[in-house]
């Protein structure tokens, strides 16, 4: 393995997209202005499709802000930059996801030569506990783009004409969408007959998990849906998931990046209450939780 | 013996390139493909660009070719030959990107010795936006942004000089400039050799932008000559 400590992020981005480019698995990891410097990296990664992979312990803003609890990066890392927003974004919510889930921004990165974000916070960064480390990585080749031993790549992510980005574009638009369908991810936990469907992703699913667990011993039908791909985020099941639901409840360490998501993708249903317990760049108890959902009851 | 107009390795799919007429970018790929195939490395190399008018380079050449954004062509290139240590890595670069917006880049690799090269391509100004003023431009040089003269007190930026004292003893540096193409292929070789060799490299080379300069034939020949009095051409560091 190679460590190397860059001058910057666009530096370590682009020098990740070279090693990439030459062959080899290659990452980088970052946070909050750091983050924002790196989309200069994922953009050219979109645009020449080249795998690339992220790790972000989202911080708290505006700026630079503090270093344990965020989900205010979401919208970076799902639509930074200038282009489509043409990448994969996975949630993990514990520390086995961290592991699991990292394994798998590497096999989705390789297989499809997309950009992929691990969504992270300082809590589950700096976190110890116990992991099964007894899943076995799906080991997708990294083949080199460049040097490749079949033709001579120009490569390029700059275009003087619309048409002629246009036309990249729609090509690539339609090729991610057949392959948000195969990545789409999601965690359903007792929805079929929940009255209340909360919604939450990350190191705040975690904890909604809990509060929805002591609830329901109560015999309360409460359920969660929890994205486990942000980007593509799976609309369908989460329809599915409120299908018997009067109300709905969004929990967010941020202020409604996570919301607006979510109430797009259950755009169409209009006979459901909704209700927000948003706490930027603060941490959220299961207590907390419970208890905003039990008023709900 | 009779040089062949265009050098081997060149896509003549490409040609007639992007490049406007009397442009210096085009006579400095030239000359860096005349040593690519007098080395023999076509196959084994990759080319970096930046952004800026080295862009329109993207398929110039029969030669596996990426493209970055400003100054991260260095970078891009640190990663590539990282991966691949047994190929040859050459970024190519304008004096915008390279000593101003990605100059953290330049720096980077060169405290690290990264072996790399670069060739950086000095035409005074940003050139591809409309020519803009930039860290090269010199004192008095109206330009797009700086239609009365360029109001900098200061000396322009002088690249390799200023990387000097920072990078390994190693590191070859030098300047050359685009009417000399004896040179520019002679300092190509040995910024190519010292990349063989485990250490970076980097070449700058004058150049001519008339369209931004706004000078017909003769008045590009007395500007560039003037400019020459100030960017000395030679080896800044390493062997002559
Ligand atoms: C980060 C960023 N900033 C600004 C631009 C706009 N831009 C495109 S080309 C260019 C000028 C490049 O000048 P130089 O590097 O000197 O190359 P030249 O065109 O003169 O060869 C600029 C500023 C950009 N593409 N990206
Ligand atoms: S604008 Fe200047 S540098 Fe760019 S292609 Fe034309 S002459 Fe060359």
């Amino acid at each position: 393995m190679i460590f190397l400590q860059t001058e910057d992020e666009p530096a370590a981005g682009f020098g990740v997209l070279g090693a990439a480019l030459g062959g080899k698995k290659s990452w980088t990891a970052t946070a909050a202005a750091g983050h924002l410097l790196l989309q200069d990296a994922v953009v050219a990664a979109e645009a020449m499709r080249i795998p690339f992979v992220a790790y972000i312990g989202q911080r708290g803003g505006p700026s630079t802000g503090t270093v344990i609890y965020s989900q205010q990066e979401l919208s970076i890392a799902r639509d930074g930059g200038n282009g489509e927003g043409l990448r994969i974004v996975l949630g993990p919510s514990n520390l086995q996801e961290l592991y699991d889930l990292t394994i798998l921004a590497f096999d989705l990165a390789w297989r499809y030569h997309l950009p992929v974000f691990i969504l992270g916070d300082g809590y589950l960064s700096k976190m110890t506990g116990e992991v099964d480390l007894s899943a076995k990585a799906r080991v997708v080749k990294a083949d080199p783009i460049v040097q490749n031993g079949k033709r001579v790549m120009n490569l390029r992510n700059c275009y003087s004409l619309e048409e002629e980005i246009a036309r990249v574009l729609h090509r690539e638009l339609k090729d991610y969408g057949s392959i948000a369908k195969e990545v789409e991810k999601s965690e359903v936990y007792k929805c079929t007959d929940a009255k209340i469907v909360v919604f939450a992703w990350g190191s705040v699913a975690s904890a909604t998990k809990e509060a929805v667990k002591k609830i329901r011993k109560d015999g309360h039908a409460v359920g969660l849906f929890r994205p486990i791909t942000l980007k593509p985020f799976g609309a369908t099941r989460a329809k599915q998931s409120v299908r018997n639901a009067k109300k709905i409840l969004i929990v967010e360490s941020a202020f409604g990046k996570f919301g607006r998501l979510v109430t797009e993708a259950l755009f169409g249903i209009s006979d459901i209450e909704v209700e927000r317990l948003y706490k930027p760049a603060e941490g959220i108890t299961p207590e907390e939780i419970e208890d905003k959902i039990r008023k709900m009851l | 013996m009779s040089q062949p107009r265009l050098p081997k390795c060149v896509n003549k799919m490409s040609k007639p390139s992007n490049f406007c007429p009397g442009c210096g970018h085009s006579l400095t790929l030239k000359n860096l493909g005349f040593v690519i195939d007098d080395l023999r490395i076509s196959s084994s190399t990759i080319f970096a660009t930046d952004i800026g008018c080295s862009l329109l380079a993207w398929d110039y050449f029969d030669i596996d070719t990426v493209q970055s954004h400003h100054g991260r062509a260095a970078s891009i290139a640190v990663g590539l030959k990282r991966a691949l240590p047994k190929t040859t890595v050459i970024s190519y670069m304008g004096d915008g990107g390279g000593y101003s917006i990605g100059l953290n880049h330049l720096v980077g690799a060169a405290r690290r010795n990264e072996a790399i090269t670069v060739i950086l391509v000095n035409n005074t100004l940003y050139a591809m936006t409309g020519g803009q003023m930039a860290p090269t431009t010199y004192k008095g040089e109206s330009t797009s942004s700086t239609p009365e003269g360029s109001f900098a007190k200061e000396d322009p930026f002088l690249g390799p000089e200023f990387l000097a004292p920072i990078c390994h003893k190693e590191a070859f540096l030098a300047r050359t400039s685009v009417d000399n193409p004896i040179q520019i292929k002679k300092y190509i070789k040995k910024a190519i050799q010292n990349q063989k060799n485990g250490n970076f490299s980097l070449v700058e080379v004058l150049s001519y932008c008339p369209t931004n300069w706004k000078t017909d034939a003769k008045r590009t020949i007395n500007f560039f000559d003037y400019l020459k009095g100030f960017y000395k051409t030679g080896v800044i560091k390493g062997e002559q």
